[in-house]
């Protein structure tokens, strides 16, 4: 008993953050037909605005507050500097831009802060834990979890509710057809870039409330993670990139569980296997998304 | 035809003008420089080989360049040396120990065996889906790389590979992936395959196995890339997994994008510039560096500069400086345009 606790406490909080993550890049994903290489510095842009700012003495929150809004602008700037001028020409030179800005950004920390991990200030909560039945369960855990269902709930009515939701809906439906009935382009392109960049920065606080510190290529893993998750849930569907974390954070717990330490090595062999065969099997992923349309 | 043969020879003589002036300059570091672009020459010309001909971008590449480097290794290591550089090798390979000339074809072969066995479902996907399983695919060879103890020494750097690449070496291997990556330009599958590149449904329509050509391309892509790993860890004689990721991947794409993927021109005019303006910013960086402007140790600026290169390219002309059209093709239509002017 005692350890099913721990185990759906463990899922439900990797499961909350891997779905925020794979939410960013689905948006953006959905709607322009691109894989983000440059998602994972929004984090690390998160990261380092909190190692920046660490040292003054405002609140905890503010701190946070300002690492978002940064993770946002670079979010913003993703569309100026890699999507904008290549849009209307090949998916491949779109994706080579944005692994080009990856290394721009990743690049410029290490030149203009450090190579070496920097601490990130984290409030008393996070390193706190509290006991349920009888388990000790980290805060952190807990508040990833309140987060994400905050979250979740917040972009939920934001998708089905107003009217910057519908139209980037229609958007990632038909592209053009939207175009064509008023739905003006570059405003909804750079809502998604911004809402991916506010995703990655709350995710950003909460991946780094559980390592503490920030490196130059910290925005790898969870990249990586919303890369695996996105495919098993689907490449279009909002709600199947939501599942499809929970199912990989399932399936991550399980094999942390079970698997010896000699297998457990080869853990990320083992999911992107499984995304290789997803991919294959059901391109769409489990939930279907919307018919595609064109992207320009 | 002539224009083929023209192209050919424009660019050997580029390449050996490269390996005789670097041989010129009689320092050694310069040596050093152009083995390794003779190198990552041969890896982007089997990017181009597959990517060129299919229009899918793979990220994969490289690992299959691991693949080729730490076969060649294995094979290669001497056997006095394999109880301290492999401490858990199986014992069936610790007496194997070949020369590196063979291994190096070896490795290229394994790479090419081992992208012929995995890739070939993955050739049905094209656009987004099939850059995210190369992708994959690049994250699982390096998983494996990076724990396989027994054949890698694990993350750990391998050393004790023997010395066996020259730069004269490196420059004929050079050579010989030209010819191989301009043959199967000009090749049926080639030909094919850009057709499928240009249109995939009128591609099949006609009757083209899309797959089986995109195959094809894989395998030969893979066989240049095992070859360049196996080449490069000749060369260096130590390397560790870390070799074989993103940065190297990024350092051998934006040589083939800004030179433009779809010609073999691009591929090694695009490695010349990228090599030369890569190893400028690294001395420009060094220079800063010794002289102590800045505080901290000035890193990244190279792959910060080489970025920005690769956006520019791509918004202001995104086939790269060669998008269409091979040097050679080049050169004769301004012969021809003179012709008639006179």
């Amino acid at each position: 008993m005692d350890f099913a606790i721990q185990f759906v406490i463990n899922v439900l909080s990797l499961g909350g953050a891997y779905a925020l993550m794979a939410l960013g890049l689905v948006l953006v994903y959905g709607i322009l037909k691109l894989v983000n290489f440059a998602y994972g510095e929004l984090i690390m842009v998160a990261g380092y605005t909190m190692h920046l700012v660490g040292g003054s003495p405002l609140p905890w929150l503010v701190m946070a507050a300002v690492a978002v809004v940064m993770a946002i602008l670079a979010g913003l700037a993703t569309d100026y500097v890699a999507f904008r001028p290549v849009r209307a020409k090949s998916v491949t030179a779109v994706l080579i831009t944005s692994f080009a800005f990856s290394t721009l950004l990743q690049n410029a920390a290490l030149l203009f802060i450090s190579p070496r991990p920097r601490s990130v200030p984290l409030p008393e909560i996070f390193s706190q834990s509290v006991v349920i039945a009888g388990i000790p369960t980290p805060m952190r855990d807990l508040i990833t979890i309140v987060a994400a269902v905050a979250l979740l709930g917040l972009f939920a009515f934001l998708m089905q509710r107003t009217v910057l939701g519908i139209a980037m809906r229609a958007a990632a439906t038909n592209f053009t057809m939207a175009r064509m009935l008023g739905v003006p382009a570059n405003l909804v392109i750079s809502s998604a870039f911004a809402i991916s960049g506010f995703l990655a920065g709350v995710v950003g606080l909460l991946w780094m409330g559980r390592i503490g510190t920030v490196a130059p290529g910290i925005g790898l893993e969870p990249l990586l993670i919303a890369f695996i998750a996105t495919v098993i849930g689907g490449m279009r569907s909002l709600p199947g990139a939501v599942i499809g974390g929970f199912i990989l954070a399932f399936i991550d717990t399980t094999l942390n569980y079970t698997l010896s330490q000699d297998l457990l090595k080869f853990r990320d062999a083992f999911t992107f296997s499984l995304v290789i065969l997803i991919l294959l099997w059901r391109p769409e992923g489990l939930m279907k998304g919307p018919a595609s349309g064109q992207r320009t | 035809m002539t224009r083929n043969i023209l192209t050919l020879v424009v660019l050997s003589a580029l390449i050996v003008a490269a390996a005789l002036l670097a041989q010129a300059m009689g320092v050694r570091l310069y040596e050093r420089i152009a083995t390794t672009m003779f190198v990552s020459m041969i890896l982007v010309l089997g990017l181009q080989v597959f990517m060129g001909n299919s229009g899918i971008l793979s990220f994969a590449h490289i690992g299959f360049m691991g693949v080729g480097a730490y076969t060649s290794a294995v094979l290669s290591i001497p056997e006095r040396m394999k109880g301290m550089a492999l401490p858990d090798l199986y014992p069936v390979l610790e007496s194997v120990q070949l020369s590196p000339y063979a291994t190096i074809i070896i490795g290229g072969l394994v790479a090419a065996l081992v992208a012929a066995a995995l890739s070939y479902p993955l050739m049905r996907l094209s656009d987004a889906a099939a850059v995210i399983t190369s992708f994959a695919l690049l994250v699982v060879l390096h998983t494996v790389i990076t724990h396989w103890s027994a054949i890698t020494n694990g993350p750990r750097t391998l050393f004790g590979l023997p010395e066996a690449t020259t730069l004269w070496l490196a420059c004929g291997a050079a050579l010989l992936a030209l010819l191989g990556a301009m043959l199967f330009k000009e090749s049926r599958t080639g030909q094919l395959l850009r057709a499928s590149r240009d249109d995939e449904v009128a591609a099949a329509a006609i009757g083209v196995n899309i797959v089986q050509l995109r195959w094809r391309a894989f395998i030969l892509a893979a066989l240049f890339a095992g070859i360049g790993g196996a080449l490069w860890g000749h060369f260096v004689t130590s390397f560790s997994p870390r070799a074989f990721y993103l940065k190297e991947t990024f350092l051998i794409l934006s040589m083939l994008v800004i030179g433009g993927a779809n010609t073999v021109t691009g591929a090694v005019i695009g490695t010349l510039i990228v090599t030369f303006s890569f190893e400028a910013l690294r001395g420009l960086e060094a220079g800063i560096n010794e002289a102590g402007v800045m505080a901290d140790q000035v890193i990244g600026l190279t792959e910060i500069v080489l970025a920005l290169a690769m956006i520019a390219v791509l918004s202001l002309r995104p086939g790269g400086l060669f998008p269409t059209r091979e040097i050679g093709a080049l050169l004769t239509r301004n012969r021809k345009s003179e012709g008639r002017a006179k």
